[in-house]
């Protein structure tokens, strides 16, 4: 090259496209099979993948009985060959599992529920629909308290049902959904709280949030089903399943108070400049400004928290409540279904219930912020 | 008061003069204002008045306290000892009054301050509709017409991160000019832009000054301050070192203070 004390380019460069991407064999070359120590890498998870999967798909569908009325079916001297899942235990007890005791003639109020909540929940999650305010005041405002009189009814000729027959499936979701909407909320307030100026709200917010943090869940259902009763009035009775959502609802509102304020302290100071420059006042500026955008950055704590309460539910059954897990566990003790397999297949139903819940819940979440990310191209 | 008094035909035809008629003539009153940033004495015995539309271009040395001072007309900071009075309005710790002095008073600050999880124009129709209660169509028509102004309009549907410097700090005028304010405050406006974008910048706040807006702005670049101001203020270490009118300013400076400033920044 000559030496270039000046220059000046003539035409400018076109814009090409980048080099083409190989076939899949060369793609898993470079990523599966670079090397010696990648390659042995590769075998051995291949391997440990193969030795899990298969035997759980031999136990839950290969191997599994899928008829029967009883537990002879499901032995193997009766089936005369090696038994996986026992699915008629399930078929038999699935209504239990749904349902817990509530009244046969009355499940449909349940159903009902369900359709609703589902009716309003899906549109709500996809962002396409239109008319998301008018839908989100439905299903927060209007649903919890429609959801409420269907299920616990004595309005409009509905028979009451009391919360004592509730449980199974129906225990599960109504803990989870009552948590996960007032804990939200509440934990921002209590986030606000422990950031105010005001010296009083402030303590108090503190105080609120190590006390619940400090306490296991266990304790607190404990004492709300049963020390309780002995410092209220024997007038005042609270209905125990009440105790118990107010229990979770406090406990979990906690937690999220410390997500919240986690998002709160990554806004810059600027934003909050900006919106008191405007004139928005306090709750404005929350409101409008700071949470909006603080939510958005803590929303992979917020649905942790949301999973985590939803599976802490099952910890209702040592306060006598029978959740999911709690049915579950009562239909191990039927001598009618004593099988040596019966407790895998059980487990194996309810694990796969909590996990298609969770795991919605967490792909749904990371497509959310997939999305408000390539919106707003932070 | 009747907060609500700025309709669209009003709107249509920008922050006129005519709509500026209240009695008070003094725009912004600053007596004796000193504060502290703990045992540090950021502000001291500042006394400065603001004319209704007047331009004062404030400069000096970093950390001499222009910005806290400016931060002090709205209220942003708070004070140890002094007055400020606003339009009319004494500022005091009373949040109410505050707010009230804030919708009067627009500020545009160095890094923007836009709101990222809102368009420009949803940046701009966000006190309009929440603060002065104006319904939404309203509030997005006078915000189209200010963004036209900062001649932005094509930007509006856009949010902060895609827009370059300049434009956002347009559509940060403009939001802070949707509120119809009486005063503006600028912080060093073009401090973090490239300088490509100054220029935009500044012809906007020239073409404000041009209609009568009364002007707050902390700034270095000082070929604006020469077109625009009717006084420059010259500050350091929290004191007023020197208030002049702009010619005499830049050509006769009397206090040696500002004389080493301008040589220093002029080169």
């Amino acid at each position: 090259m000559a030496e270039q004390s000046s220059y000046v380019r003539r035409a400018l460069a076109e814009p090409q496209p980048p080099p083409v991407g190989e076939g899949v064999l060369a793609r898993m070359r470079a990523r599966l099979f670079d090397g010696v120590f990648n390659t042995v890498l590769t075998i051995i998870s291949a391997a440990i993948i193969i030795a899990l999967v298969w035997p759980t798909f031999k136990f839950l569908i290969l191997d599994a009985v899928w008829k029967g009325s009883s537990r002879v079916d499901c032995l193997p001297e009766t089936v005369g060959r090696q038994v996986g899942a026992c699915w008629p235990f399930i078929q038999a007890k699935f209504i239990q599992f749904m349902y817990g005791f509530y009244p046969d003639s009355e499940q449909w109020r349940v159903n009902l529920t369900y359709v609703l909540g589902l009716i309003l929940l899906v549109p709500l999650l996809i962002p396409r629909v239109p008319g998301k305010r008018l839908n989100a005041i439905l299903f927060f405002g209007v649903f919890p308290v429609v959801g409420f009189f269907l299920l616990v009814g004595g309005v409009l000729g509905l028979p009451h049902v009391e919360t004592g027959l509730w449980g199974g499936l129906l225990i599960t979701l109504v803990i989870s959904f009552t948590g996960i909407m007032f804990s939200l909320p509440l934990g921002a307030l209590l986030a606000l709280g422990r950031r105010s100026e005001l010296p009083i709200i402030r303590t108090l917010s503190i105080i609120f949030i190590e006390f619940w943090r400090g306490v296991p869940l266990i304790t607190v259902l404990f004492f709300a089903t049963y020390m309780l009763p002995f410092f209220l009035p024997a007038s005042w009775e609270i209905d125990a399943l009440a105790r118990v959502l107010i229990g979770v609802v406090l406990f979990s509102a906690a937690y999220m108070a410390e997500v919240v304020r986690g998002g709160l302290q990554a806004i810059p100071r600027g934003q909050f400049e900006g919106a008191m420059a405007l004139g928005l006042g306090y709750w404005r500026m929350m409101g409008l400004v700071v949470l909006p955008q603080a939510l958005r950055l803590v929303i992979p704590g917020i649905v942790n928290s949301f999973i985590s309460l939803f599976k802490d539910t099952t910890l209702v059954l040592i306060v006598a409540i029978f959740d999911l897990l709690g049915q579950l566990r009562a239909a191990f003790s039927d001598p009618n279904w004593a099988t040596p397999v019966t407790l895998f297949t059980g487990f194996a139903f309810a694990g796969i219930i909590y996990f298609l819940v969770s795991f919605g819940m967490s792909r749904y979440a990371l497509f959310v912020e997939r999305r408000l990310n390539t919106e707003q191209a932070r | 008061m009747t907060g609500r008094e700025s309709g669209p035909e009003k709107s249509t035809r920008g922050p006129a003069l005519a709509m500026r008629t209240t009695e008070h003539q003094v725009a912004v009153e600053i007596i004796g204002l000193n504060k502290w940033f703990a045992s540090f004495h950021v502000l001291r015995d500042i006394d400065l008045n603001v004319q209704r539309g007047e331009r004062i271009v404030i400069c000096g040395p970093s950390g001499s306290g222009k910005s806290t001072l400016l931060r002090c007309i709205n209220r942003i900071e708070g004070w140890q000892r002094g007055r400020v009075i606003v339009d009319g309005l004494e500022l005091t710790d009373d949040l109410k009054k505050i707010d009230e002095v804030r919708r009067e008073v627009g500020m545009v600050f160095q890094q923007f301050n836009l709101f990222p999880h809102l368009t420009a124009l949803e940046n701009c129709t966000l006190a309009p509709i929440w603060v002065r209660q104006l319904p939404k169509r309203e509030a997005e028509e006078i915000a189209r017409h200010y963004l036209a102004r900062v001649r932005i309009p094509e930007q509006a549907n856009k949010y902060p991160s895609q827009l370059s410097g300049g434009q956002q700090q347009r559509v940060a005028i403009a939001r802070a000019l949707c509120m119809q304010p009486k005063i503006m405050l600028f912080d060093e406006p073009t401090s973090a832009l490239d300088p490509e974008m100054v220029k935009e910048v500044l012809d906007t706040m020239v073409g404000l000054a041009l209609d009568g807006m009364t002007m707050v702005v902390v700034s270095h670049e000082m070929g604006f301050a020469r077109q625009v101001a009717n006084r420059m203020v010259l500050m350091d270490a929290g004191q007023i070192i020197e208030i002049n009118e702009p010619g005499a300013f830049f050509d006769h400076p009397r206090h040696e203070r500002t004389k080493l400033f301008l040589s220093q920044i002029l080169r």
